[in-house]
């Protein structure tokens, strides 16, 4: 693989079409350029700390440390957020560098619609047209969200194919860059696809793990003992976890959706059920059958619900910097329900992913450790659909 | 000489696609046969893929009914050994990275070249990640062909200077699937590519008649069309045969 970029051990990769390359090739030119620009800098903190209310806070979850009677527990309330997650740390970083660019258009892929939000709301500030895709489970599951981003002036297409959940709303968004890519950006919204995209994503996600670091050595006068995060694509927890990679005493800890289980075939928890494979662009670790056919996977969260895992990631876990967990979706309603009583804090139905292993890990440490949970949304957009889990008949 | 050669070494070179499986193998077996006798040069035999993302809707569309019918890449190679005790034809595979990746590329490529192909179309595999699959390939002496697209301007020479068997000239953007009019000048990327490498030049995506056909002929070695034919599949299913026998029967009367 001598001509090949982008690589976090053997994971990465650019397995694009060549209709995209020159594509690639050129935003990868634009990002180096622009990456320690001051200028392109100075613009791109002034919208998150004006614009989106950056930074988020280090919220200390006082009456849940106790409650649980273990490690103390901090959240780093993303959800707090402008559009109410950390999609939009990445969304105004690659909106800002498309402007640069000279491009006038950008699509997007979205899951939950958190990443379809954040865009379309980035494009309307930039003056950017915006259309996103989105599967049509999807846009049922998360019907707010399709508001939401209509609202807000993006155009969006509900996407029929395949499993009709966030796998195919990548493929469709790629198969559209592949139609019109002079005056079009794709906003890919995890750390994953070709190079340069997942080191992209990262580094505009890496304030968090940047912030918590400060705020921690503000609060505690030390580094946490670990930091969790859920995983779908890995965006928020690579942002959670770029800061600390070099601090080994800190646990890095991901929460894949297991869905049913991870003995079932309703799952997506990539780290726990796939093997190595090529797929969206990158190598990675991909949910699939024994000739390479990627599987339907399945979560209650759609923004987890997706059958690989961004390259670093999978070269973390490779290299054992971190670690991989799977949490059900009884587990994750049962957390989401937890922390919404005990903190009145309504999570995000993938953060709350992150929230469960917390409530297994906690109290299995002694009191003098220091857990962060990254609280990557809130849970606004889950409400009907959690209550429906419960038997109760309410829609949005 | 090589197979993939001898299918332009007689003017231009008509290259059907389909996706094995669709309706049916023995319906693909009879398909092949069918368009060797109307006189096709080279077939393109599409290994399904759960999310082919080069795939506009029609071969999208044949990829989830081939899959849906249970065809595995073993029962492919099992149809292509029984196939090739009656057609002669040059066949290449069109398929995605992670169809051979999962195989083991070399078993893979051993297999492939035990049953008689002669080479492999990758579409989601650029110049820059080809090694790890062409080196292998290579080995059995299978052709992995290379890709170029109208966005590939001063790639061109890079890519030709390494291709194997023909190169793949990419029509238009987007994927796949049948177009009105085909806008980019090909004559031009052809140009490029034969000033650096003397290899035969065929063109693919959007052709979906005899007219556009020979017109996109004129400036190039070849034409390939597969949704067109895809189409077909869909339509007629197990009765599909005869009508796409016509149907290249018309295309390599046409150029």
């Amino acid at each position: 693989m001598t001509n090949s970029r982008g690589r976090f051990g053997k994971h990465g990769g650019q397995y694009i079409p060549e209709t995209l390359m020159n594509a690639i090739i050129e935003l990868e030119e634009a990002y180096d350029k622009y990456k320690d620009d001051p200028e392109f800098n100075r613009e791109l903190t002034e919208l998150f700390n004006n614009y989106a209310g950056r930074p988020s806070l280090l919220y200390y979850a006082e009456r849940m440390t106790k409650d649980l009677g273990g490690a103390k527990i901090y959240l780093k309330r993303e959800d707090l957020n402008h559009t109410g997650s950390h999609k939009i740390n990445n969304v105004l970083g690659q909106v800002l560098l498309a402007k640069k660019m000279g491009k006038t258009r950008v699509i997007a892929e979205t899951g939950a619609g958190q990443h379809g939000v954040a865009t379309a709301t980035a494009a309307a500030l930039m003056n950017m047209e915006c259309e996103v895709f989105m599967g049509e489970e999807d846009t049922i599951r998360q019907a707010l969200n399709v508001y939401r981003m209509k609202l807000l002036g993006a155009k969006v297409h509900p996407v029929k194919t395949g499993t009709a959940t966030l796998k195919d709303a990548v493929s469709e968004a790629m198969r559209e860059w592949t139609n019109r890519i002079d005056d079009t950006h794709y906003v890919l919204g995890s750390v994953m696809g070709p190079h340069p995209f997942p080191t992209i994503v990262r580094d505009f996600q890496a304030v968090i793990s940047k912030e918590i670091k400060e705020q921690m050595l503000e609060k505690e006068g030390r580094l946490p003992d670990a930091v969790l995060a859920c995983v779908g694509g890995g965006s928020n927890a690579m942002g959670a976890f770029y800061n600390f990679i070099q601090d080994k005493d800190v646990r890095l800890i991901g929460c894949e959706a297991a869905g049913r289980g991870i003995n079932t075939a309703d799952t997506a928890a990539t780290i726990a059920t796939g093997k190595l494979g090529i797929f969206h662009g990158m190598k990675s670790y991909f949910c699939q059958d024994e000739y390479g056919q990627i599987a339907p996977v399945y979560s209650i969260s759609a923004g987890l619900d997706y059958p690989g895992i961004g390259p670093e990631h999978a070269n973390l876990y490779d290299t054992g910097r971190a670690e991989y967990v799977p949490i059900t979706d009884e587990e994750a309603v049962d957390a989401f329900e937890y922390l919404s009583k005990i903190e009145g804090i309504i999570p995000a139905i993938e953060s709350a992913h992150a929230i469960a292993y917390a409530m297994k890990l906690a109290p299995t440490m002694d009191k003098d450790k220091i857990i962060v949970v990254n609280i990557s949304g809130r849970g606004d957009k889950d409400c009907a659909a959690m209550a429906r889990y419960r038997g109760e008949d309410i829609h949005e | 000489m090589s197979r993939i050669s001898e299918a332009f070494s007689d003017g231009k070179a008509f290259i059907p696609f389909i996706t094995c499986g669709d309706p049916s193998l023995e319906i693909t077996e009879q398909i092949v046969i069918e368009m060797e006798k109307a006189g096709a040069n080279l077939i393109e035999l599409g290994i399904p893929f759960s999310d082919p993302t080069a795939e506009g809707p029609v071969i999208q569309e044949a990829n989830v009914r081939a899959l849906a019918g249970g065809v595995t890449t073993d029962k492919i190679f099992d149809m292509v050994a029984r196939l090739r005790k009656t057609v002669k034809i040059p066949m290449v595979f069109m398929t995605y990275a992670n169809v051979l990746f999962s195989y083991g590329v070399e078993r893979f490529a051993a297999r492939a070249k035990e049953v008689g192909m002669d080479g492999v179309i990758l579409p989601d595999v650029p110049y820059e990640e080809k090694e790890e699959f062409s080196t292998v390939l290579g080995r059995y002496d299978l052709d992995m062909i290379s890709l170029i697209a109208p966005t590939s301007h001063d790639r061109i020479a890079m890519i030709a200077k390494e291709a194997e068997g023909f190169v793949y000239c990419v029509s238009s953007l987007g994927v796949t699937g049948m177009r009105s009019e085909i806008k980019t000048d090909v004559g031009e990327m052809i140009k490029l590519v034969k000033a650096v490498n003397d290899i035969p030049c065929a063109v693919g995506f959007g052709i979906s008649g005899p007219e556009q056909a020979a017109k996109m002929a004129k400036v190039s070695d070849g034409v390939i069309v597969g949704s067109a034919i895809v189409k077909l599949c869909a339509q007629y299913g197990t009765e599909s045969p005869k009508y796409i026998a016509e149907f290249v029967k018309n295309i390599v009367e046409s150029i």
